[in-house]
């Protein structure tokens, strides 16, 4: 199926979101789609989906203007979209959510034995045979809830599948097997639309690229033709510098130092020092205890075995806002449900965690804030017309500048990042990067959890790998590569 | 329209129903624009903006407090008996709103420390408060108190115009506007009912804001059963029975989500006026107490649903 999308704008009230719009996608092609958050990609995929419709252009399907009024329109002609918050019903079992309001029925009431070898029919057509039927959706790993997508938008008989940000929650095994579907569909003629912010998975798997920036067609690219340098120019329209920029910083004496740390049955024997000014990458698969040894240190999970030293003192953190109070930070790896109140203002999101320092005898002095969110706002390069916006209003990016900004108003001791450049755009990535150097130069001990292997061996000093809760070792980052990496957090030697 | 100018107007679409339904009533009553009805319309509706006022904290967290009227109604009878007992009434009076603070206490502690929903939690504590006054009145209202203190309190005049509820109504406003807009604990209140788990990360003693809040509630209740017994001068071990509904249709009124995070304590003054004047201008215009159920009924479900239909 060859689809063609010619002028597409839209405008949400004074705001236009797409521009005059191309976007050519063939059959049995990988087609990136890239550009910086708030660039247009979701709400051209939405308009493919009919759930917006256009103000003007056109969309053809094999050469016939079509009209997608609905996402029933789009199911039609056999175009299908897993979202990045994927959308099953987690205590419906898998065939349920595979048949939701199409359910196969027999005298009125509701086949199970047909929907349930029809749903392994489809997973063993994504790989996925191993999967339960009967299983409740909510029990599979964010991975195989990928796959009963997949196989639910084959069901449906889907010849173009978008993609969101597939692979974002992804341990590096469901990625591999994730790449290996996507391949076969591809040699099935299905056309895939892959929307993503990381540039090594884009090269490995896609055939095209097609970049937007600011509602704008830039230009689509043959990937054996192009290069990381040339997309990144393209998404933001100028040159970016170095991807990850380089730090200069003295390192100090030990901050934190951490004693065969244990939690309620998630890490156990966890023991490193982090010093003034270094940064500790913590790398490792999905739930092998990265984020847990953060959570531990903070309060949040219990700690039930280990000492914990913070400049020469025990740390005694039972709670987070006793870990705040010993001087420890902690960037959250969800900013929408962990790290921000959406419906709250920038300033005060900013000023959440310290707002005590604008404060005498419970009451805030207004002017000491606005002051202190200003100057944050300007030091993070915070791009918002107004601090007293909405900070849902911000794109991703900023929005994880105001978490950092939470923090910075007195800087911590020791600042624990978990995944802190995750769903932002390349811009703003190098941005955050820009801060964490300069939080290092200022002599703060940074811990940083990451998925993205670049990103961990780029920016850290020394990487602590992790494997089924337990530590596989501490690797310089001078020394380390992915290959190394890797095989210690699979267990390998 | 700027999306600042829509919210701000969104913000005061209570406000312009009140000017609204206040000009309605005006045009077709002739003693409804009198400066002695309005006072009286005023103190008609101290007693449900004092619990309104506790109430709105609740709602702000994403909570629910069902047992303010229960909680009304134990903190009079505590009172009275103390006064037939023979205490100081200054000393009772202060009593009982104690005992009102302690109560919500309680609840909070459920709801914060037991993990129990607070709609669970408090419909729970309303049934066990209401018994708790029967007993103790056994069952019979507790009359007769000798006490021009305590018969001021709402029964009083401030400069012979301004009724002392009234005056206590507008105190509390002021108060509580300070204290969401101005303190950290109001702030607190705003990240915990907006985002409980990123509050909770960020250093927010989520409990101790929630027990505070639900102990504000119970005392705000217990003053106005204070202000309820001193006009009726009886303390009844039923009173107050469905006086969390209006309260909560006030806070709703007045356009704080019931999802928590989003509200202000100026929309609940003008909710509890709207259903005050409401309740007045009916009167006044003679519609049975048949239809006057349908019409509020009526009016809070379309004040929701134009809110609503406009957040779209």
């Amino acid at each position: 199926m060859q689809i063609k999308m010619s002028g597409i704008s839209k405008a949400f009230g004074p705001v236009k979101v797409l521009e005059g719009v191309d976007f050519a996608l063939a059959a049995g092609e990988i087609h990136a789609l890239m550009g910086e958050n708030g660039a247009g990609k979701s709400t051209l995929m939405k308009i493919l989906c009919g759930v917006y419709q256009a103000d003007a252009g056109t969309i053809e399907v094999d050469g016939h203007a079509v009209q997608i009024h609905s996402t029933t329109d789009s199911e039609h002609l056999g175009i299908a979209i897993i979202h990045q918050e994927l959308n099953l019903i987690p205590q419906l079992s898998v065939m349920e959510n595979l048949f939701l309001a199409r359910e196969p029925r027999r005298f009125g009431v509701i086949d199970s034995g047909r929907m349930r070898r029809e749903t392994q029919h489809w997973l063993a057509l994504v790989g996925a045979g191993q999967i339960d039927p009967d299983i409740e959706a909510g029990k599979l790993s964010i991975g195989q809830q990928q796959m009963v997508e997949i196989a639910k938008a084959l069901s449906l008989n889907a010849q173009v599948l978008i993609m969101d940000e597939p692979t974002a929650a992804l341990t590096e095994r469901e990625i591999e097997k994730l790449f290996g579907i996507m391949a076969d569909l591809k040699a099935k003629g299905v056309a895939i639309v892959y929307v993503s912010h990381r540039m090594e998975e884009i090269f490995r798997v896609s055939d095209k690229i097609s970049v937007l920036r600011d509602g704008q067609f830039v230009g689509e690219r043959v990937i054996a033709e192009t290069g990381f340098d040339e997309i990144v120019r393209l998404m933001v329209g100028r040159e970016l510098g170095d991807r990850f920029p380089k730090r200069a910083v003295e390192i100090g004496t030990v901050r934190l130092a951490v004693n065969d740390l244990a939690d309620q049955g998630n890490i156990a024997g966890i023991g490193f020092e982090v010093h003034a000014g270094e940064v500790l990458g913590v790398a490792g698969l999905m739930g092998a205890g990265r984020s847990e040894i953060l959570k531990t240190l903070f309060g949040v999970n219990r700690r039930t075995h280990g000492e914990v030293m913070l400049d020469g003192q025990a740390l005694v953190a039972r709670t987070p806002s006793q870990a705040i109070a010993a001087g420890i930070g902690f960037v959250t790896e969800d900013r929408k449900s962990q790290g921000l109140v959406l419906g709250m203002s920038v300033r005060e999101n900013a000023t959440l965690v310290h707002l005590s320092r604008y404060a005498h005898g419970g009451v805030v002095n207004g002017r000491a804030e606005s002051a202190a969110v200003a100057r944050l706002v300007d030091e993070l390069h915070i791009r918002t017309r107004d601090a007293e916006l909405d900070v849902k209003s911000l794109s991703g990016g900023n929005q994880q500048k105001v978490v950092f900004a939470k923090w910075l108003a007195n800087p911590p001791k020791v600042l624990l990042l978990d995944e802190p450049t995750r769903g932002v755009d390349v811009g703003g990535k190098a941005e955050i990067y820009h801060i964490i150097n300069r939080l290092a130069a200022a002599g703060v001990a940074i811990v940083m959890v990451s998925s993205e292997l670049p990103e961990v061996l780029a920016m850290s000093d020394r990487i602590l790998v992790m494997h089924q809760g337990r530590q596989a070792g501490i690797f310089s980052a001078a020394d380390a590569t992915q290959e190394t990496i890797m095989t210690a957090a699979t267990g390998g030697n | 329209m700027t999306p600042q100018q829509k919210a701000t107007l969104q913000k005061l679409g209570p406000f312009l129903a009140l000017l609204l339904v206040g000009a309605g009533l005006a045009f077709m009553s002739p003693d409804f624009l009198t400066v002695g009805n309005l006072m009286n319309v005023l103190r008609q509706v101290s007693i449900n903006a004092l619990i309104a006022f506790g109430m709105t904290l609740v709602i702000l967290l994403g909570g629910i407090d069902l047992s303010v009227g229960s909680i009304l109604a134990l903190a009079s009878v505590l009172t009275a008996m103390m006064m037939r007992a023979g205490y100081d009434p200054m000393f009772a009076t202060l009593a009982g709103v104690f005992a009102g603070a302690v109560m919500g206490c309680v609840n909070g502690l459920i709801v914060a420390k037991g993990k129990v929903a607070p709609f669970i939690a408090t419909l729970g504590m309303m049934t066990v408060l209401r018994g708790l006054s029967l007993v103790f009145s056994n069952g019979s209202p507790i009359t007769g108190f000798q006490s021009d203190f305590f018969s001021m309190l709402g029964g009083g005049y401030v400069a012979g115009l301004i009724p002392v509820p009234v005056v206590w109504t507008l105190l509390m406003f002021a108060l509580f506007w300070f204290v969401l807009k101005k303190t950290v604990f109001g702030r607190h209140v705003y990240a915990t009912g907006g985002n409980a788990e990123a509050a909770l990360l960020s250093g927010v003693k989520t409990d101790r804001v929630q027990i505070g809040v639900y102990t504000i509630s119970g005392a705000m209740a217990a003053m106005a059963g204070m202000v309820l017994t001193s006009r009726l001068n009886s303390a009844q071990p039923t009173a107050g029975m469905g006086y969390e509904l209006d309260a909560i249709a006030a806070v709703v009124l007045g356009g704080t989500s019931l999802a928590g995070g989003r509200g202000w304590i100026f929309g609940t003054l003008v909710g509890v006026l709207l259903i005050g004047v409401l309740n007045n201008g009916l009167n006044l215009l003679g519609v049975s107490s048949f239809y006057q159920q349908v019409i509020k009924g009526s009016v809070i479900l379309l004040a929701v649903l134009i809110d609503r239909g406009s957040k779209k």
